[in-house]
């Protein structure tokens, strides 16, 4: 099931949470979004984190994407303290080891597909040539090949959210970060980007932290780490 | 990634076609109305330097007055010259070619019913000398005429087209005032002056007939005087001025109440407009320019706005600050260089039509169009940069959830 435990090595750890905690605000007005999380992913893991709104469900992700740091504890990312880093080195750091899906898609207008897709390549420094290639394959790898040249606003909302994803894998990152990635979508199309992501973690072994408050899409995940008040109440395993 | 980041700037001007065209107007109409100014102000300035060729660089005037930029009384009061003097000066004065006394007013040429309003000047034969004018038709006085004082004249090629059409004038009578003078000769057509007179558009007469029997008395308003090829019109203009202040008895230490003209000051004094020109022209150009500019800041706010979650997720992608900030630099410059660029067509195209409707050549000043093209780069840069940098420090979590 982990890939990392079925090569018989030690799993490795990718993600280390020590007693985060973020305060959003000062004195009076201080906001605890979260209090003393700990928590650990390993390579390969796939992970659902539950929680009722406003639980710190998305403060924990962006702090997992080095889009934010902590305010205390430590979180260390292929054991790099991110806390110690710039805002540039966390910059490099998405670019290089992350990649992100959001509940809205977030694709920029009127830019095909493929060129949606070849926007974190183009940060990498990717050749033209190169770049298209893997943008293209990237996208059949979500099933849309052939839908190279559509722009979102020719896309139905479940395809926008694979070109999503494409752009997220295609520069095939150590992690995947997910916020709700099928908040938008019918139960179909959740099922089917499910699927997809399930496809990823098993397959290429791809490590996946996933925001999601249905129950349905959770159980996609290996471990369900649920929420509340901006600590981790519990976790489910299976 | 330049070429992507610069690609990326045409597509989201193109995204906005309309407003980005109304944002660089400012600088479109700056950068054009420049480059018409100065093209033009090129083709005049060749075409005078033209003209005073054709005139003759050896050229000198001679008036009452204390010159044109003076007060106007002191000319107006200033006694006029007589024949003695162009007498005088052809006599004493080394090295000059011709000396031509001359007086005008502006009077009716009729010819039966046809009739135009001229300017006639009495002179003498040296005018065409001095000048260096030739004669398409006919002859110039000679020295009988010009001493017993005959009615007979020479016409320039305007009059004679107006009052003659394509006939041969030579022979002919005109009437100036109540008197018949015969035609004796027809001027070669000059042109129009650099400042749009018409050279053609005059009648000669011996100048003591102008003297006699149309002005009533015997003044000279001016004297032409040139120079032999290789002489330095300088020191001639020196030896005249000396004569001259001899001749109307000028107490040592007072101002001279006369002038002499070279055709070195005429270009002084273009060269003088010109510079005026070019400082208003900058004032202008820098005027729009700063409008121009603060156009395309205003637009680069509201385009950083509308962005912002796009700018979120390029962050979340892997954008670096600097990367946000020459995304949105570049986007500055390319829209403020299109605007440079069209006001370069623009200000070509007006200028190539004015150049024609004026008669002056088109006269292409690459440095100004690279001095356009850097300007309105510049702009872009200068009133880009606040707005980048609005957007590179953007904090992506903010952005990302920006509706
Ligand atoms: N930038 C912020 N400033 C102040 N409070 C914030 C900020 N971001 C989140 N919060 C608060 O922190 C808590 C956790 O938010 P969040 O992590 O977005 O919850 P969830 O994603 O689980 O719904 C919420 O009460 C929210 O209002
Ligand atoms: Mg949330």
């Amino acid at each position: 099931m982990n890939p990392g435990a079925a090569r018989g090595s030690e799993p490795e750890t990718l993600i280390q949470l020590t007693g985060v905690s973020k305060i959003y605000g000062t004195g009076q007005a201080a906001m605890h979004a979260l209090r003393g999380v700990d928590l650990t992913v390993t390579k390969g893991e796939f992970v659902a984190v539950m929680g009722p709104s406003g639980s710190g469900k998305s403060t924990c992700m962006n702090i997992i994407g080095c889009l934010d740091t902590p305010t205390r504890g430590s979180y260390r990312f292929n054991d790099i303290e991110v806390g110690a880093l710039s805002r540039d080195q966390r910059a490099i750091l998405r670019r290089r080891c992350l990649g992100f899906v959001f509940q809205g898609f977030n694709l920029l207008n009127r830019t095909s597909a493929l060129e949606n897709v070849e926007l974190p390549l183009i940060y990498r420094g990717v050749p033209m040539g190169q770049r298209s290639r893997q943008a293209a394959a990237a996208l059949a790898a979500v099933g849309l090949s052939g839908w190279e040249n559509h722009t979102p606003g020719e896309l139905s909302g479940g395809q926008q959210q694979r070109v999503a994803i494409a752009r997220a894998i295609v520069t095939t990152p150590d992690v995947l970060l997910a916020d709700e990635p099928t908040g938008n979508l019918d139960s179909e199309r959740s099922l089917e980007v499910m699927r997809l992501l399930t496809d990823f973690n098993q397959r290429e072994g791809l490590t996946i932290v996933m925001v999601t408050h249905e129950p349905d899409m959770a159980a996609f995940a290996s471990r369900q780490i649920h929420f509340k008040d901006g600590a981790i109440e519990a976790i489910r395993t299976g | 990634m330049w070429w992507e980041t610069f690609m990326l700037a045409l597509r989201a001007i193109r995204r906005n076609a309309l407003r980005s065209g109304l944002t660089v107007l400012g600088i479109v109409i700056g950068v054009a109305a420049v480059i018409t100014m100065v093209t033009l102000g090129g083709g005049a300035t060749a075409k005078v330097t033209k003209d005073i060729g054709k005139l003759g660089s050896n050229m000198l005037q001679v008036r009452p007055g204390q010159g044109f930029h003076g007060p106007g009384g002191a000319r107006a009061s200033a006694e006029p010259f007589e024949v003695a003097d162009a007498e005088a000066l052809a006599r004493e004065i080394a090295d000059l070619e011709a000396v031509a006394p001359a007086a005008s007013r502006s009077m009716q040429v009729i010819r039966g019913n046809e009739n135009r309003s001229t300017t006639v000047t009495g002179t003498t034969d040296g005018f065409v000398l001095v000048r260096d004018w030739d004669l398409s038709a006919g002859r110039i006085f000679n020295p009988g005429e010009l001493r017993s004082g005959r009615a007979v004249c020479v016409i320039g090629a305007t009059v004679r087209e107006a009052l003659f059409g394509g006939l041969d004038p030579v022979g002919e009578t005109v009437r100036l005032d109540r008197i018949s003078f015969k035609i004796i000769g027809v001027l070669a057509a000059k042109g129009l002056t650099s400042f749009g007179t018409d050279q053609d558009d005059l009648v000669l007469v011996p100048l003591r007939t102008f003297q006699r029997r149309i002005a009533g008395n015997t003044d000279v308003q001016r004297i032409y005087v040139s120079a032999r090829d290789g002489v330095a019109t300088d020191r001639v203009k020196i030896e005249i001025e000396h004569l001259m202040r001899q001749r109307r008895r000028i107490a040592p230490g007072a101002e001279d109440d006369f002038f002499v003209r070279d055709m070195q000051e005429i270009v002084s004094t273009l060269t003088a407009t010109t510079r005026v020109l070019t400082t208003l022209l900058g004032a202008v150009a820098a005027v729009s320019l700063l409008v121009g500019g603060i156009g395309i800041m205003n637009i680069m706010l509201v385009s950083v706005t509308e962005r912002t979650r796009e700018i979120g997720t390029r962050m979340a992608i892997g954008a670096m600050e600097r990367d946000v900030m020459r995304q949105f630099l570049v986007e500055s410059v390319v829209l403020a260089g299109l605007g440079g660029i069209c006001g370069i067509i623009l200000g070509l195209a007006a200028a190539a039509v004015g150049a024609r409707l004026m008669g002056v050549p088109f006269v292409f000043n690459p440095g100004i169009v690279c001095l356009a093209v850097a300007f309105s780069a510049a702009v872009g840069i200068v009133f880009g940069y606040f707005p980048a940098r609005q957007a590179a420090r953007l904090d992506p979590i903010e952005a990302l959830r920006h509706e």
